[in-house]
Parts: C-alpha cells; structure tokens; sequence
C-alpha cells in the first residue's frame, strides 16, 4: 500500500493550515465556546464556501468533492490542530453515515447540504449509558401510518441541539434500523449537556413519538453502521493527532523560552526526555492514523482492526501529551487565559467519545485473535 | 508521671470531651477551648496551645473527635504552613499574636513565595524588600498565591540583598495583606476556580518585628515552609465534622467552609478522589469488567503502599528516629496517585465522565476530578523538583552544575524585566 502523501496533499495540508489558524485563532475559540451553540453558522458557511470542508470526501454526484478518506483526514487534523469550533466532525460522521446506509434518492437528497454546509447533520447512536457499541441501542422506532415514530433517549450527540439534521439508530422489530429525523421535529427535545471540552458541544435529545424516515432498508443498519463508526473512528484519530502535535509543539516553544535557575527549562535533561518521548507518542499515533486513512482508501479487508488500534493509539498519545504539555507550562499551564487546556479538554474528550482506547483494543483483538 | 499510649490518650480526650463539648457554642468560643486545653493541635508544645503528645497519638485524638462529631481547630490550607513556620524559626511575638487565631480560624493566611519569574527556581525571587527608616518597603509581585483574596497575613519571601548570592540575599516576612500597598488579583483555573491570585506590592509596609529570623536567612525559613507543604500533600477529605449533626457550631463551621475555605473547595479532587472509585465501580457495572478491575486493583496497590509509606515516615518520626527516604516521596507519590485515579475514573465512568456541574455523575465531582488532578503535580513544588531533591538529597547524587547559585544576584541571568535595581 502506497503510504505517504502526494506532493498535492502535502500542499492542500499547507493551504489548509494557513486557512484555518486565520479562522480559528484561539481567540475565536474562546468566543465561540462560551456560546451555547458552539459554532457560528455564518462562519461555518463561508468556510464551506472559501475552502470546502465537509465536502472533501462526499463524492461530486452527491454535491462533494470526491476526494478519499485520507484528504478528509488531513482536514481533521489541522482542524484539530487549531481546535476549531464547528460541526466538521458531527457532519462527517453524518455524511458517512448516510454514504453507508442511504439508497440512492436518499444520497441525492441528503448529502448536497451537507456538502455545502448548509445543513449541518450529526448520528445519534449512543445513549445514557455511555456505551459506543450500536448492539447496546434501547430506542425503539415503531411503524405508525405510513412511516415511523421514535421514542427513547440519546445522549452524547456531538453538536445535537443545532443540529438541522439527525441521523438516528434505533431498534425496529427487524432489528436495528437508521432514521433521519430533522432538528426541530415535534416532539423532540434538545438540552445542551454541561461538559468539560466546551469546545466541542454535546447534547441529550428526548424523543417522544417523533416522526422519522428511515434510511436504508428498516432492520439493515447493522452491517453498514459499523462501516460508519470504523470510518468515523479514523477521521477521529486524525483529528486528534492534529491536537496531540499542537500541544508537543506548544510545550517545545515554551520550554525553549522559559527561564528557570539561570538557564532555559529546555536545556533541563528531563524535560529533553519528555519532549522526546512525546515526539514518540505523537509521531507513532500520526504513522497510526495516516495508515487507517490510507486503509480506508484502499479498502483494505483488515480495516475495522486497524481503524480501532488508531483510535486506541491516539486517544492514548493525545491524553499523554496533554498531561506533559500543562506540566511543562507549570503554574501558567494550570490557568484559564493559558491556552494549553482548550487542547487538554478536547483531548479528554476525544479520549473517550467512539469508545475509549481499552474498548478499542478489545474490538482490535476480537479481530486479530479470531 | 504516668506512661502516654494509645489507651491512656482515648481515656483522657474522650473524658475531656465529654464534659466540654458543646454544639451549641460558637465556633471561635469552641476552639479558644481547644487552644487552653491543648486538645486542638495535641503534638504542639505544651507552652504554645499543645500538649506535646508524640505525632503517632494524634489519630487517636481525631477518633475520638469524629466519634463525638465535635469539630475541631482550623486545620485546612496554608495556615498550617503558617503555624509550623512560627513554632519553628518565629519570635515569642510572633508566637503571641499568630498560633492562637490560625487554631481558632480567625485569621486566614497565604504563602507569596511564587514569581512570574521564579516558581520551581524560588531563590531566584526578585520582589525587594528595602529597609527605609526602621520599617520593610515592599515592592513587586509574586504570583499563583492561594487564597490571598481571602488572606489576613502573607508569608512573604523577598530580596533584601542584591550583591549577596542567590540564596543569602533572600528575607522572610509576615506581611499585613489587609493595607493599601497590597493589590490581589484572583485568576482563574483551567477548571473554572479562582483560588489563586497575583499579588501586586507598591510600598507595602512591613514592621521590623514581622521578619522571621535575620536578614539573609530567608531561604532557610522558606525551606521549613515548604518542608512542611510538601508532606502535608496528601488529598483533604471532607472538611466539615458534624456528618449532618444539627447544632450553632455546624452553621458556623459550614460558613467558614463556603467562605473562607472555599479556595479550597477542590482540592479533594485534585488528589484523584481514590475514595470514590470503587462505589463508582459498583454503580456503573465497571467492578465486573476484568480490564477496569486490573486498573482498579493497581490504583489501590498504589494508594494503600503511599499510606503505608507516610505511616513509616510518622512512626519514625514519633519514636524520635530520623526519617529514612520514606519521608521525602509523598508529594511525587501523591502525584502518581492523583494521575492513575484520573485515569481509573475515566474507565469507569467513560462518556459521562465529561459530564460537568448537575449534568453529570456525582453533581460533576467526577469531571472536575480530571481538570484538577494537573495542578497536582505542579502546586507546592513540580515533580520534576521531587526528583531532583529526591536524587540529589537522598541518593547523594551530583547536582547539576549551577549557572547562577555563585555569583552575585544582581549579574544572574532572568527571563523577565525584573524590579531589579
Ligand atoms: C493550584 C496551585 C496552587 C498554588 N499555590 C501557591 C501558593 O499558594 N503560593 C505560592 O507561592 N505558589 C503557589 N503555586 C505555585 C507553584 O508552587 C509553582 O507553580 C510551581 O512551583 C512551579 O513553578 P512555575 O509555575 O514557575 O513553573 P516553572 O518553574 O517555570 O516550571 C516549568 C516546567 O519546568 C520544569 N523545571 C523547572 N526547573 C526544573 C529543573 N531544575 N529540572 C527539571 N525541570 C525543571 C518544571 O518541573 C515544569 O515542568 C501554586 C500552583 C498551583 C498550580
């Protein structure tokens, strides 16, 4: 498998990082994560415009750019690098979703929105229970007239309340079964939950007999969500080694500048050590989750393994280097006006949001010790 | 005299407390009780609000303390610094006007040894300490000062000689922060809190009688300061005594908690919380999950052996032997902890360990946990430092070369525009 970037995707990367540190200064971080919604639809919009963000990987027939997996990638994690606050990665995992599971019509209809970034959509599929595994879905979807109503309660959707559209998994007596539901449906009820990583907003919806289309064939979700949710862990993982990179780098500038006893805290024997173990952790999770992308693209039989050793990986790597770049900054690094903890919070939540490393490596063995 | 132990001592505070406590007693009437009989601080001297009871029968006076639920003498934060500080290297003045309000909590008390320019590096201090008249003029700032909002008195290090070294130039003070020449700023934590502050001195006055020890001797006062921070390390509890008991002094008490402990509201979590991981583990299913458990079980191992290890270093100490190393590992010990019970709570609580404030497990106890176990390895000296008093105190190994220790203050290299003269 080829396995490095074109000279293309190396200047798409630079294009890209220069964009999005002029849209997402840390300061426009701060603003957007003190609002309940945690993005700016204009914003969001324009940059859809200028540069094309969720469009990258949905295919031109459906309004997209056609690009693989490995461009959308290089989008996550420069968005990750800059933490930007927006629905890149809720609309991503929804256009998958329906990539996956849709009919025809269905990709048609749904996906140039989402391309452009008029509509913004997300998956509901985790509940209260925290539990990243579709098998442990309670909702129920039942046959009502000529559609379906849902009933039950998601939580954990990742930009759930401003979503305009919901791609739900819920249990139908044929088994587990997808639904688009639209964001302002009656009986629907949104609540933004109170979080530590303000910077990516999560939100509980209470369904009560909401109506619901079903995408794809009722009671056929299973196989082509857990296509979804292996993609998705990869767009993931590159997104957070994007965070985990800019938070090495952040304690390297630092420790360069810093002054202690005479002489800079770089020049400190434990600090070196530190500074190259996370160079380790951070370019061995970037080997990680650039192969996944590239498996992606590839088709590779063995994805679903490699999908979840990345996320394990990386939601290891980011959490270490988030812990050693605060203690590098000492007292400052411990402060709000710092900037180092909007990096820690979202890498303590992509830690855990698709499952965290211990369940990954699990489902990694599931497949490789089979 | 008849022989101290453990069986003596329960007879004595029990029968003391059972004629004497009173919930419906204010809380300062209450501890000014304590301080005449000794019971409140049972390890200090006798002349100073002690009974000079060995530092191993303490946990038996708390027992029976918690057995009555009377509450006890302000014990939380940095006063406690403040109070081993005084009955170290502190004048009978100091004795005097100090030991008693710290116990009875009348008085609140902050540590100003941090600078923009010196946290780990604190010999490098450049706030000046001038002597104009017969009176200390302080200028400069000092920076991360808990509860210095809140403080009455700072203890206070500052350069009193620039052409001295480093470490001789430096001069210990008890500074008033309630006078004009003080300005507190709180800042915020990266989890929401505002228990620290920068603190400006613009001619700040300090009475000649406020200096500990001697001009000069700033560092070696500081390092008892810090001594005692150190091993004090370990995780508060819960603060409040009554357990739901009605009564005047359980108001009083909780009032002093919301107020002038409420810098401190967070600091259980910064520990790690190891005390909340196995009922978490029951409610949420994680006890059965073999992985979870592994983790679990490790944690315990750790934070059992780190009890154990300042339990050793005590009972040298009560039977008046030198402590071996045991005694400097707590505070990194401590760090460990705070880190792997992070870790533990994240396993076992999973996505809702995000959830903050009502939203989530606990009221939000448990996410706060994971944005305050980082100050744990940098407040009261970073971990890097514990290793390196470790390595080179206790294992005797080279020091690094110095750059700066040798020469005159005044021609040491610094970071930051300074107040320098
Ligand atoms: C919650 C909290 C409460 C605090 N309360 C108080 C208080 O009440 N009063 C007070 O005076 N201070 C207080 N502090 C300050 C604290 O003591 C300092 O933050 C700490 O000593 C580190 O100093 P610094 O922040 O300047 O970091 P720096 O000293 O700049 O350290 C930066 C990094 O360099 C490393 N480093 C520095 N020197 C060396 C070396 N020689 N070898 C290897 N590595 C090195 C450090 O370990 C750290 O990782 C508090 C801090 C926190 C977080």
């Amino acid at each position: 498998m080829k396995f490095s970037f074109t000279s293309e995707q190396e200047e798409f990367r630079s294009i890209l990082r220069r964009f999005l540190e002029g849209k997402s200064p840390t300061k426009e971080v701060r603003r957007l994560m003190e609002t309940d919604g945690g993005w700016d639809r204009d914003a969001w919009k324009k940059i859809n415009q200028e540069i094309g963000l969720t469009a990258v990987a949905i295919p031109e027939a459906y309004g997209g750019q056609g690009f693989g997996c490995s461009e959308l990638c290089i989008v996550l994690e420069e968005a990750g690098r800059t933490v930007l606050c927006a629905p890149l990665f809720a609309s991503t995992f929804a256009a998958y979703t329906i990539l996956d599971a849709g009919d025809e019509a269905q990709k048609k209809a749904l996906l140039p929105g989402i391309a452009s970034g008029e509509t913004v959509a997300t998956v509901a599929s985790t509940e209260e229970s925290g539990n990243w595994d579709p098998e442990s879905v309670r909702m129920t979807a039942t046959a009502a007239g000529g559609g379906y109503k849902l009933d039950g309660v998601k939580s954990f959707v990742i930009d759930g309340h401003t979503a305009d559209l919901i791609v739900v998994l819920a249990r139908t007596a044929q088994g587990l079964s997808l639904f688009t539901v639209r964001g302002d449906a009656a009986g629907l009820q949104r609540k933004l939950l109170k979080t530590i990583d303000t910077t990516r907003k999560l939100a509980k919806l209470t369904f009560t007999a909401v109506d619901a289309t079903p995408l794809g064939p009722v009671g056929g979700a299973a196989a082509p969500f857990a296509r979804t949710l292996t993609r998705a862990a990869v767009c993931l993982a590159n997104e957070m080694v994007g965070v985990a990179e800019k938070l090495r780098e952040s304690a390297l500038d630092y420790a360069k500048m810093r002054m202690q006893f005479g002489r800079p805290i770089a020049s400190f024997q434990s600090m070196k050590h530190k500074q190259a173990d996370m160079l380790v952790d951070v370019e061995m999770a970037k080997s990680a989750a650039y192969y996944a992308a590239a498996a992606v693209d590839d088709g590779d039989s063995d994805l679903p393994a490699i999908a979840s050793l990345a996320k394990a990986s990386a939601s290891d790597a980011v959490l270490q280097t988030a812990i050693h770049t605060i203690q590098i900054h000492g007292g400052i690094g411990f402060t709000w006006d710092n900037d180092s903890h909007l990096w820690f919070k979202r890498a303590k939540s992509s830690e855990v949001m698709l499952g965290d490393a211990a369940y990954h490596r699990e489902l990694m063995m599931r497949r490789w010790a089979a | 005299m008849t022989e101290i132990n453990e069986a003596s001592v329960r007879a004595e505070v029990r029968a003391w407390l059972e004629t004497n406590w009173n919930p419906a007693l204010g809380l300062v009437e209450w501890r000014n009780k304590l301080c005449d009989s000794g019971w409140g601080a049972p390890h200090w001297p006798k002349e100073w609000y002690g009974r000079d009871l060995p530092v191993g029968l303490v946990p038996v006076v708390d027992e029976e303390f918690a057995r009555i639920g009377a509450v006890g003498v302000a014990k939380a934060g940095i006063r406690t610094l403040a109070a081993a500080t005084i009955l170290a290297h502190g004048s009978t003045l100091h004795k005097e006007k100090f030991l008693r309000r710290i116990l009875t909590g009348e008085d609140t008390w902050c540590q100003l040894f941090s600078e923009p320019g010196s946290g780990s590096d604190l010999a490098g201090a450049v706030t000046r300490a001038d002597l104009k008249g017969n009176k200390w003029v302080i200028n400069g700032q000092k920076v991360w000062n808990t509860s210095a909002h809140k403080a009455h008195w700072g203890l206070l290090l500052a350069r009193s000689d620039w052409d001295a070294r480093k470490h001789k130039g430096l001069t210990y003070f008890i500074i008033d922060m309630k006078q004009p020449g003080v300005q507190v700023h709180p800042l915020k934590q990266m989890n929401g809190h505002a228990s620290f502050n920068q603190v400006f001195f613009t001619d700040a006055i300090v009475e000649p009688e406020f200096m500990i020890e001697n001009t000069g001797d700033g560092w070696t006062v500081a390092t008892t300061t810090l001594m005692h921070e150190r091993r004090g390390a370990d995780g508060m509890r819960s603060l409040a005594s009554g357990g739901g008991r009605q009564g005047r002094i359980y108001e009083e008490e909780k009032a002093e908690i919301a107020t002038t402990m409420e810098p401190y509201k967070w600091y259980p979590q910064r520990a790690g919380r190891v005390d909340l991981v196995m009922g978490r583990a029951r409610e949420t299913g994680a006890i059965d999950d073999p992985v979870v458990r592994q983790e679990i079980a490790k944690l315990l191992i750790m934070s059992k052996s780190a009890e154990w290890t300042a339990r050793r270093a005590r009972t040298a100490q009560e039977q008046g032997r030198p402590q071996g190393p045991e005694g400097s590992l707590g505070k990194l010990i401590a760090s460990h902890v705070a880190r792997a019970a992070a870790r533990v709570h994240t396993s076992i609580t999973g996505a809702a360990s995000l959830l903050s404030g009502e939203d989530g497990p606990l009221n939000g106890t448990i996410a706060e946990i994971l944005i305050s176990v980082p100050a744990c390895s940098i407040a009261g000296g970073t971990d890097e430092i514990q290793r390196n008093i470790i390595s080179e105190r206790v294992l005797k190994m080279p020091k690094e070369p110095s750059v700066d220790a040798e020469k005159p203050f005044r021609d040491v290299p610094r970071n930051i525009t300074s107040a320098a003269s």
